[in-house]
């Protein structure tokens, strides 16, 4: 069940922009196996920089991230080579981006998403692509006369579940997830995040969960990054962090919504 | 005195800092001993705002002591719950310490039998198992069955907090700590609440409770603690 073994490392994790401007600043956690982690903080807060930096996508100008990359132990993703660091991303990691447009294929129908991610992992057997990916579409609640239309033609919710779906179909081990559930209307986003919760349990997936949103983290994460001017000002169990936030800020936070 | 501790609580201190509020220092209680043995159940005693809610979640790691220790054995040894990694919180949540909330949690959507069959499901139980489980302590509990695949939202406070127990007892964990376990449950379905409570520390559960409902104490404490006289200096 618990596995000694860290999943994922960040070690003083920071990144400063070309203009001096502070993206985040020694950021250092661990996660292991089918862990959730959340990271909240008002806009600016550095959020989103340390997730690409994270997930790979941002060099960080100090520190390291590590991941347990084919299982053979940490290794510093950025010293990767491409072709390393790009199966890594295909095979072991899932990126949630906030708008579905920029992690679906538009011009690619439903079903197709889908697909097209399990060949992108090697899977050649047309008739098997086609039934995981109908599987799929089905776990997230797309019905089926509706997995040979483009994305454009759903509804932003809908598009959502697509690329949970696509995502989820290759069985990564960690997800990166960026306000899953931003700019879709309240009663959308709870059936989205029931919909996360129920997958997140059932798979075991580890992931890090970055949002704005209060109700949203103490729905999936098991611990609980507050992060301020780049910087994480707390760091606990999601609950205690929420129920009983000890720094100025986090307390701010929490007083300033209703009941999370 | 033959059963071995399971909880022990050294010097616990519980002062909240208000940073919203100008600083404001508010002392909920300090110096804080007390054990309960495999089998045992202390009652938690005082006043409405004497800190007993905030003595349970404390011990629960809901809330972060001021100061203090809180020993608990788990895996065989013996753990400090208060300076244990998040980490280590969870996995003792996961495996030693049930908690009953004064109130239910409800989440959106999720019927009453799936909330309490995720509590077997995250101890390790099969979904079909953890299900057949739910139900039958459900059925325990005098929940109607129309009810069972309704998620709770719009039940009545004594219909949640049947789910809430179910939940809580649905495993046998070693340590179980409840807040106002039958506050809001009309007799025949305290009675059903407090022989699963009683069955529980038969089974060896050591018990910490808040329960105004004097008959209930008498029938499940062994000992009391008055959380009142424990109050910091502001
Ligand atoms: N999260 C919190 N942040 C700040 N203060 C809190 C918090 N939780 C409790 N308190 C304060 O701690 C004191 C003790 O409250 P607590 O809920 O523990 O009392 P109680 O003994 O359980 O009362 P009751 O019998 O009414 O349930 C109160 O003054 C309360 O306002
Ligand atoms: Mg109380």
């Amino acid at each position: 069940m618990t596995r000694s073994e860290p999943l994922m490392e960040a070690a003083g994790v920071g990144h400063i922009y070309a203009g001096g401007q502070v993206g985040c600043e020694d950021v250092s956690f661990r996660l292991y196996p089918g862990e959730v982690l959340g990271i909240v903080g008002e806009s600016g807060s550095g959020k989103s920089t340390l997730l690409s930096c994270l997930a790979g996508a941002l060099e960080p100008s100090s520190g390291q991230v590590k991941f347990d990359v084919g299982r053979q132990g940490l290794r510093d993703v950025f010293q990767l080579s491409e072709p390393e660091r790009r199966l890594l991303m295909r095979t072991e990691w899932g990126i949630v981006r906030q708008n579905p447009r920029d992690g679906l294929r538009m011009s690619v129908s439903a079903g197709g998403n889908v697909g097209e991610r399990l060949m992108a992992v090697g899977e050649r057997h047309y008739g098997q692509i086609r039934d995981q990916a109908l599987d799929w579409l089905g776990r997230v609640e797309i019905a089926a006369d509706r997995v040979d239309h483009l994305p454009r033609t759903f509804s932003g919710g809908m598009q959502q579940r697509v690329q949970i779906a696509r995502i989820l179909v290759s069985r990564p081990r960690l997800v990166f997830m960026d306000e899953p559930t931003g700019g879709l209307d309240v009663s959308v986003q709870a059936r989205l995040l029931d919909l996360l919760r129920g997958l997140v349990r059932d798979l075991g997936v580890a992931a890090v969960v970055v949002t704005h949103d209060l109700a949203v983290v103490r729905l999936l994460s098991d611990r609980l990054m507050v992060m301020r001017h780049g910087r994480v000002v707390e760091h606990g169990l999601t609950d205690r962090v929420l129920d009983d936030p000890q720094h100025p800020y986090s307390q701010l936070l929490v007083s300033s919504v209703l009941q999370a | 005195m033959t059963a071995e501790p399971m909880l022990t609580v050294n010097g616990l201190a519980k002062t909240f800092v208000l940073h919203t509020q100008n600083g404001v220092r508010l002392p909920v209680f300090a110096n804080v001993d007390f054990s309960v043995a495999a089998g045992q159940c202390l009652a938690l005693t005082g006043p409405s705002g004497a800190g007993k809610s905030t003595l349970l979640r404390s011990l629960y790691a809901n809330y972060l002591p001021s100061d203090g220790q809180i020993m608990v054995r788990h895996r065989g040894r013996m753990l400090d719950l208060a300076s244990a990694e998040p980490r280590q919180q969870l996995e003792v949540r996961r495996e030693t310490i049930g908690f009953v909330s004064q109130f239910l949690r409800v989440i959106p959507r999720i019927p009453a039998e799936v909330i309490v069959a995720e509590a077997a499901i995250a101890g390790g139980a099969s979904p079909e198992d953890a299900l057949a489980a739910a139900r039958e302590l459900l059925r325990r509990l005098n929940l109607p069955e129309r009810l069972w695949s309704v998620p709770p939202a719009t039940f009545s406070g004594g219909e949640q907090q049947r789910v809430n127990i179910a939940r809580g007892l649905i495993r046998p964990f070693p340590v179980l700590l409840l807040d106002e376990p039958t506050a809001s449950l009309d007799p025949v379905n305290r009675r059903g609440a407090v022989d699963l409570i009683l069955a529980a520390k038969a089974a060896g559960a050591a018990v910490v409770a808040i329960c105004h409902d004097e008959d209930v104490r008498a029938e499940i404490a062994d000992m009391t603690f008055d959380v009142s006289s424990y109050k910091a200096a502001a």
